[in-house]
């Protein structure tokens, strides 16, 4: 990175002397510096809340309670949960947009770039409340993820801290969201018209819009929790006539959508990287973005299928289900147009390539999952149990998480002008594929069969599928240490990457060197 | 473009706000949606529903109210009579008028006619369980609630409930004692 900051150190619009080290670090504007330490909190979260995650499995390899304390194995399933969707898939998801859009579009840098430089840095701020409240008196937060009253009234001084922790996260989301927004809209290279932009940067509009709808929703119902806890008022506690349901309806009103927001760049990222070793344009490039929107706008509508178990009418629960299922459409047009890309592609199985089709497979049976759940009457007997757990963890681990390595490894060359080592990659992608099944199917199962999730106990017969998954979730966990020795060695050094990187990729992104330099089109490219 | 560019993040803020007010502009919906729909109506469901009506049967309730005359009330009933089934769960008012230019605390007395009739009689809520203060001058509405006991014999067909409100206080006045 020295050469690069030196090289930034001539290029002199009148500015003072560029600090460096640290400082150089926190008070950059630039996309790229920005786009990085997005990626890197990310990384660290994912150690994080995955040394979370195998505490937990190696709690359930055996009936009964051996390893930690029931209240600690809570604020485990909890935090995993907050510090997975905030910390890592939503940061990694803002980097790439960070380091994406401004090269996608022919842009100099993002919309605004000193609110960029704070949409990041208070993360970390989040990130250490979150973590601090772990040596709290009480704890971390024992509540699930969903910070559902009267449990997240009741708890100690660490809930106050996750409240603002979630504000803070809310605001830089916003605040990303923003920028996005404007950028794309505002900023792009004469000539690139909208239905002529990259499907990335097309799912990160409707995100960002998605972001802007909902975040200030959910900021809204935290408060509440905050007000209810320490200033008297009675949203959701029922002794003073509140309703905890309606904390429900509030929180999913954000979250249905919020889990979109996992998904579509994620979309995105898969529809970039899919026709670059297919050899072929994408499939059913307007129908991509026509689906994308589509899903978003359903999104808003479907949020109860979260609560079909709190007694709603009959109704009430036909439109939830059936609203539910009609995401499968645009989905399934989705899926149908990678499937279509690929066809007679002269297709190659690099890294970046694996974790797509990982994707598109295994992120289909997150789906039908998904459609099972949306049937009321079997969602009321599958509610709160391994099978749920199941679903969301193929969604989002073989979907958002296997996106965003196939992400890293796809433009990794681009932004470190190295290649990384292929063979290492094949290594860490089988790896995580296979780990990952082994973890997560047998969850499926054991839903079915009837175990609760965020127990730490289970019954005997559970035992088998469990130590299945126990052993998967250790091959997973360690796998990604791999991933992390790719990534640093990939920064190092390597193989020279040339500015095309991959033969079939096309875009402005691959027309400047690799690596990108400090600043890329200051003067705008024209798109024929 | 900057301009352009601070034109959009107005926009964008205004709707965040919009959206953080919409969070809380969800409570007040949240509740008229359950009112309307009944969606919500949890208070009804645990109300204990009465299932012992016998629709097949009518009995006349004759209403009836006195009061001592030690006492400067006045006392009467909202409705003289009324025809209930067996089973039934009624409320009816009495309505009762401090004359005098002090408060009194007053009792009311039940009776019935026929008397055998007052073991099918069930009174659910009563002014006549409490004394009753009546500051001078005050007129109250008091609730009755009853239900007429299925198990009542068939050939009651008319049922009298007579109340005399007492002054407390004082000696009562009965029969053909003089006063004072």
């Amino acid at each position: 990175m020295s050469d690069v900051a030196h090289a930034h150190g001539h290029d002199d619009h009148g500015h003072h002397a560029h600090p460096t080290g640290f400082m150089r670090w926190l008070t950059t504007t630039n996309h790229k510096d920005i786009g990085s330490l997005y990626l890197i909190f990310a990384l660290i979260m994912l150690f994080a809340a995955g040394a979370m995650a195998l505490m937990i499995r190696a709690e359930l390899f055996k009936p009964g309670l051996q390893l930690v304390h029931p209240d600690f194995f809570n604020q485990l399933t909890t935090m995993h949960g907050l510090i997975m969707i905030f910390g890592v898939i939503m940061p990694a998801f803002s980097g790439f947009a960070n380091w994406q859009v401004p090269l996608m579009l022919g842009a100099p840098d993002m919309a605004f770039p000193r609110m960029n430089n704070w949409a990041f840095w208070i993360l970390p701020v989040a990130g250490l409340l979150l973590m601090a409240s772990f040596f709290l008196p009480g704890g971390a937060v024992a509540g699930g993820w969903t910070m559902y009253p009267p449990l997240f009234i009741q708890g100690g001084i660490s809930y106050d801290l996750t409240i603002l922790a979630v504000h803070i996260m809310g605001l830089s989301s916003i605040m990303g969201s923003i920028n996005i927004i404007t950028t794309i809209l505002n900023m792009r290279a004469p000539g690139l018209t909208l239905m002529k932009m990259p499907l990335f940067v097309w799912t990160w509009l409707i995100t960002a819009y998605l972001l802007i709808a909902t975040m200030p929703v959910l900021a809204g119902a935290v408060t509440m929790l905050l007000t209810d806890r320490n200033f008297g008022t009675h949203f959701f506690n029922a002794a003073g006539g509140g309703d905890p349901v309606m904390f429900q309806h509030i929180f999913w009103f954000f979250a249905h959508p919020e889990v979109y927001i996992l998904i579509l760049p994620a979309f995105g990222i898969v529809s970039q990287i899919i026709p670059t070793f297919a050899r072929k344009p994408l499939f059913g490039y307007a129908s991509m973005v026509y689906a994308t929107a589509s899903i978003a706008i359903l999104s808003f509508i479907v949020w109860a299928h979260h609560m079909f178990t709190v007694g709603m009418p009959v109704a009430a629960q036909l439109f939830f289900m059936f609203s539910t299922m009609l995401i499968a459409v645009p989905t399934g047009v989705k899926v149908f147009n990678w499937v279509a890309t690929m066809w007679r592609g002269s297709m190659t199985f690099e890294t970046p390539m694996l974790f797509a089709i990982a994707f598109v497979c295994l992120f289909t049976i997150g789906g039908f999952s998904g459609l099972v759940l949306a049937i009321a009457p079997v969602d009321i007997q599958l509610h709160d149990t391994y099978y749920v757990v199941a679903h969301f963890h193929y969604v989002l681990v073989s979907g958002a998480l296997f996106s965003i390595f196939a992400g890293v490894y796809y433009w990794l060359p681009k932004w470190t002008g190295h290649m990384y080592s292929e063979t290492l990659g094949k290594w860490h992608f089988w790896l995580s594929v296979i780990g990952m099944n082994i973890v997560f199917f047998p969850m499926h199962f054991l839903g079915l069969a009837g175990m609760p999730r965020r127990i730490p106990d289970y019954a005997l017969q559970f035992t088998e599928f469990n130590q299945i998954a126990t052993v998967g979730a250790f091959i997973f966990g360690f796998s990604q240490l791999l991933f992390l020795a790719i990534v640093l060695k990939t920064i190092k050094g390597g193989a020279k990457a040339t500015s095309k990187v991959w033969e079939g990729a096309e875009g402005l992104e691959w027309t400047v060197p690799s690596p990108a330099p400090y600043h890329t089109f200051e003067t705008a490219p024209v798109i024929k | 473009m900057a301009d352009g560019n601070a034109k959009m993040l107005t926009k964008l803020v205004v709707a965040t706000l919009a959206m953080f007010g919409f969070g809380f502009a969800m409570v007040p919906f949240y509740y008229k949606i359950c009112e309307v729909t009944g969606i919500n109506a949890g208070d009804e469901q645990t109300l204990v529903r009465n299932t012992q009506v016998d629709p097949s049967r009518s009995v006349t309730i004759q209403f009836d109210a006195n009061v001592n005359e030690t006492l400067p009330w006045r006392f009467k009933p909202e409705v003289r009579t009324m025809t209930v089934h067996p089973g039934q769960l009624v409320q009816v008012e009495y309505v009762v008028t401090n004359t005098s230019a002090h408060p009194i605390v007053g009792q009311a007395v039940p009776s019935y006619g026929p008397a055998r009739a007052a073991a099918f009689f069930k009174k659910i809520e009563c002014f006549c369980f409490t004394p009753q203060t009546l500051a001078a001058g005050e007129t109250r509405r008091m609730p009755v609630m009853f239900v007429l006991d299925p198990a009542v014999e068939s050939e009651l067909h008319t049922v009298t409930l007579s109340y005399t409100f007492f002054d407390t206080d004082k000696q009562a006045v009965t029969g053909t004692a003089k006063r004072g």
